[in-house]
């Protein structure tokens, strides 16, 4: 075989493996609802409380026919969303503060200790009683619970870049802050981009036990109107349609954190 | 008149329950378009005393004076090359080259244009748009190099720049290096601990001692040495001499060491 069959053979196999990776997990899917369905069909476990994917999808196609679940998807995505950017961003920010002076750091590190060894959705209470009973206490959940963790992972990014960065910079003449720009946080930046992932999931939870909470949208709602009215197939729906989204948020996270990493020098 | 002026510099590092004196009542005077070897043993300053003077860490005791003025005050562009290359991953060698004069907020076309030629001037073409991680280790030594000159520095502070390099591109690039500072007239302080390279590249050479970091001996290399490009200067007969001289010293200062050491132990 010359150079050329040899590559291409390897590219083969690349795509056989990719083949049979696929087939796998379409197999877990198709075989997970097809057990659930039969399990509920013949009572192996009570459809009343954990419907069946038939009536769960008859229900999903039927809300979005009617139109009644836009609102819903649209509040809380719109909660989620908000929730993960100021909590990210307001993350970065807070570091970058902490950054900026030391002993500001060293003041506030108890603080941070306790704070983020704390259930930030013990504060829901608080919270409602604080923001009111609306949307505003729901995207604070959403932001309450990604801020914290996501001001320690970026400080102590900033904190680990090499100091003979700074120091070719502070050769220059560079000020502190432009050695921020230039230095600390671009290297800092592949931390940063890894609490995008972990914030994604973060804000869903936080949102979601928000609208447990408060709320009368939404999908966090729906699930929690659901168990009280006993109607398990709208609390699997609602949990299908939260599935997806998440999923495709994360998604598109990673899609950022490629760009990202790719225009990191702007 | 004197362009670099140590006057009795200590320098401690301190931590929480420790201190350590690095450098020890160091006093020099380097003249302008002079080149200085620091020569010494790991440990013993070398690189402490090059940031002091770079005005990167503030020394404790004692005055460094360029030009007349405090170093921490001049205005005076100081070109300070690490003991890595410390080239930034994320930015390009083109912006990495160009990075001192982003800092100073005067990145023009001409500037380019010389960034460029500098790059060629060491051997280094059709690189401007890579990234570091794609070029070898000497390559990236020379691009930082690059990045040291291109502010057109008064005085170069070199931090053993070729000590990872192997033996061919070193050689190859102290004979570039004395070059571009012959023709420039720059001033010049170069730590290595390579006996050879500080009587090849340089005018005057001081070794130091270790703990605290002090000046042990000052050496100053023959005329016909200096005016040699270094590689030839390494085959001059009075190279030999002098390294046998240094090496002995070293050799004795060793021996004296141990001889303290054994009724210790
Ligand atoms: N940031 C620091 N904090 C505390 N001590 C330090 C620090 N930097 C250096 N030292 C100490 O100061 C002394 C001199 O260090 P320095 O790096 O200047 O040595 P050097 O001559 O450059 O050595 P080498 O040849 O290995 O590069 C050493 O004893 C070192 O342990
Ligand atoms: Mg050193």
């Amino acid at each position: 075989m010359n150079d050329r069959q040899l590559f291409e053979s390897y590219q083969r196999g690349l795509k056989r493996e990719k083949k049979i990776i696929l087939v796998w997990q379409l197999t877990i899917l198709i075989s997970f609802f097809a057990l659930w369905e039969a399990a509920s069909r013949f009572y192996w476990i009570d459809p009343l409380l954990f419907s069946s994917p038939s009536r769960v999808f008859q229900l999903i196609i039927s809300r979005f026919a009617n139109g009644t679940i836009f609102t819903h998807i649209q509040i809380t995505l719109f909660e989620t969303i908000i929730g993960f950017i100021i909590g990210t961003i307001g993350g970065i920010l807070i570091a970058t503060m902490l950054w900026s002076s030391a002993r500001f750091a060293k003041v506030m590190d108890p603080y941070l200790v306790v704070f983020n060894a704390m259930p930030k959705v013990a504060l829901g209470p608080i919270l409602i009683v604080a923001l009111g009973p609306g949307y505003l206490s729901i995207i604070a959940m959403g932001f309450i619970i990604s801020v914290i963790v996501t001001t320690l992972v970026v400080f102590s990014a900033f904190n680990e870049v090499d100091p003979n960065y700074e120091k070719v910079l502070r050769s220059f003449g560079a000020t502190r802050w432009q050695c921020f720009r230039e230095a600390i946080f671009p290297a800092a930046m592949p931390a940063m981009i890894s609490t995008l992932k972990v914030n994604v999931g973060l804000s869903w939870v936080g949102v979601i036990v928000g609208e447990y909470l408060v709320s009368k949208q939404g999908l966090g709602y729906l699930i929690i109107y659901g168990f009280q009215v006993f109607d398990f197939t709208l609390v699997m729906a609602s949990l299908v349609i939260i599935a997806i989204l998440a999923a495709i948020m994360y998604k598109l996270v990673e899609k950022l954190e490629k760009w990202l990493i790719k225009n990191r020098n702007i | 008149m004197s362009f670099l002026t140590l006057d009795h510099v200590s320098h401690h590092y301190f931590s929480k329950n420790n201190y350590t004196k690095a450098l020890n009542n160091i006093s020099m005077s380097v003249k302008e378009g002079e080149f200085i070897a620091l020569l010494g043993p790991s440990g013993c300053g070398k690189s402490t005393l090059l940031s002091i003077m770079a005005g990167i860490i503030r020394h404790t005791e004692g005055k460094v004076l360029l030009q007349g003025d405090e170093v921490g005050e001049s205005e005076l562009d100081i070109g300070y090359m690490l003991q890595q290359d410390y080239l930034f991953p994320w930015k390009t060698i083109i912006d990495n080259v160009l990075l001192g004069p982003k800092i100073n907020r005067n990145i023009t076309e001409e500037l380019k244009e010389r960034a460029i030629k500098l790059l060629r001037e060491v051997g280094l073409n059709n690189v401007t748009l890579k990234y570091p991680n794609e070029l070898s280790g000497g390559m990236r030594q020379r691009v930082a190099l690059v990045r040291t000159l291109i502010n057109d520095p008064k005085i170069l502070l070199l931090d053993e720049p070729f000590s990872a390099l192997d033996y061919q591109t070193k050689l190859n690039l102290e004979d570039l290096v004395s070059d571009l500072l012959k023709t420039y007239h720059k001033t010049a302080i170069l730590v290595t601990h390579d006996i050879g390279e500080a009587i090849a590249m340089s005018d005057r050479i001081f070794m130091m001692n270790t703990n605290p970091g002090s000046i042990a001996k000052i050496y100053d290399v023959p005329l016909e040495l200096r005016n040699e490009i270094p590689f030839l200067s390494r085959r001059h007969p009075k190279y030999q001499i002098l390294f046998d001289k240094i090496w002995n010293e070293l050799e004795a200062k060793e021996s004296e060491k141990k001889a303290v050491k054994i009724p210790n132990e």
